[in-house]
């Protein structure tokens, strides 16, 4: 293993860690605006995972979608909540206890299930470029994407006519 | 650089979990919404893990992400309309305090 790999696998484990630690903060703050900023943390260091696995196209869109446009709708809605938002107020309910029942079971049936299972993984592949995903879109996809097309425009005219004032 | 795909698993399902967390735990609906987004991020990650390590067709699996990604566009505008009309109506966004459906 030449220096280099050895570099880039220690990044891929730091940035792992950081995901982690920025996404159990996210849930865990009282101060929901502290929230959103460990949310953009989070996506920003997913990113870089795409980065990692060679999916760069992905890694972009991650950052323009997720970082650009849905954070800038969240922060939006943590605002003109920003009574409720109100750090004094505890934002999360009293009795966590009964939340880690149903954590445990997903957990426990999840990481069984990933360490019973024997992976053979074949070597990894050529990156996958923009042009490439861009002829997968418009032959084997096309009308998969027509849908989400057309999902996404209900879902915008939906949103402005449910929170535009009367 | 090779990781292994289990290694990755199992970041994904913590990931999830914590998300999990989030969705169960928080009174605020922005703070559901919030953890919503971290649960579908960490399925995405498990998306591009395979597509890189199985042979068939790599590039499918960044296909279902880009439509995951609008998909959760589409969740977080309708989402985030419904608790803005929510809170104009009721003057509340804590899911405890909402009970116009409760019987």
């Amino acid at each position: 293993m030449t220096l280099f790999q050895f570099l880039a696998t220690t990044a891929f484990y730091a940035a792992m860690l950081g995901i982690l630690i920025a996404a159990a903060l996210c849930v865990t703050v009282r101060n929901l605006f502290h929230s959103a900023v460990f949310l953009a943390f989070t996506l920003i260091g997913i990113a870089m995972l795409y980065f990692f696995l060679q999916a760069e196209f992905i890694a972009a869109m991650q950052i323009l979608l997720y970082v650009g446009a849905i954070m800038t709708l969240i922060v939006f809605a943590v605002m003109l909540t920003s009574r409720m938002g109100n750090p004094a107020v505890p934002q999360s309910f009293k009795n966590k206890k009964i939340v880690f029942l149903p954590l445990g079971l997903v957990g426990f049936i999840l990481i069984s299930a990933i360490l019973k299972t024997p992976w053979e993984t074949s070597e990894p592949q050529t990156a996958v470029n923009a042009v490439t995903l861009g002829k997968a879109l418009m032959n084997q996809y096309v009308f998969p994407f027509e849908v989400v097309s057309l999902v996404l425009l209900v879902a915008l005219i939906g949103a402005i006519v449910i929170a535009r004032s009367e | 650089m090779h990781i292994p795909i289990d290694h990755i698993l199992v970041f994904t399902s913590i990931l999830f979990l914590i998300g999990l967390y989030g969705a169960l735990s928080r009174r605020n609906a922005v703070g559901i919404l919030i953890s919503i987004e971290i649960m579908l991020n960490a399925v995405n990650v498990n998306f591009i893990a395979f597509s890189r390590s199985f042979a068939s067709s790599p590039e499918s699996g960044q296909i279902f992400v880009m439509f995951a990604i609008v998909l959760a566009a589409a969740t977080a505008a309708v989402g985030l309309a419904i608790v803005l009309n929510i809170y104009r109506n009721q003057k509340t966004i804590y899911t405890d305090e909402i009970h116009l459906l409760k019987w």
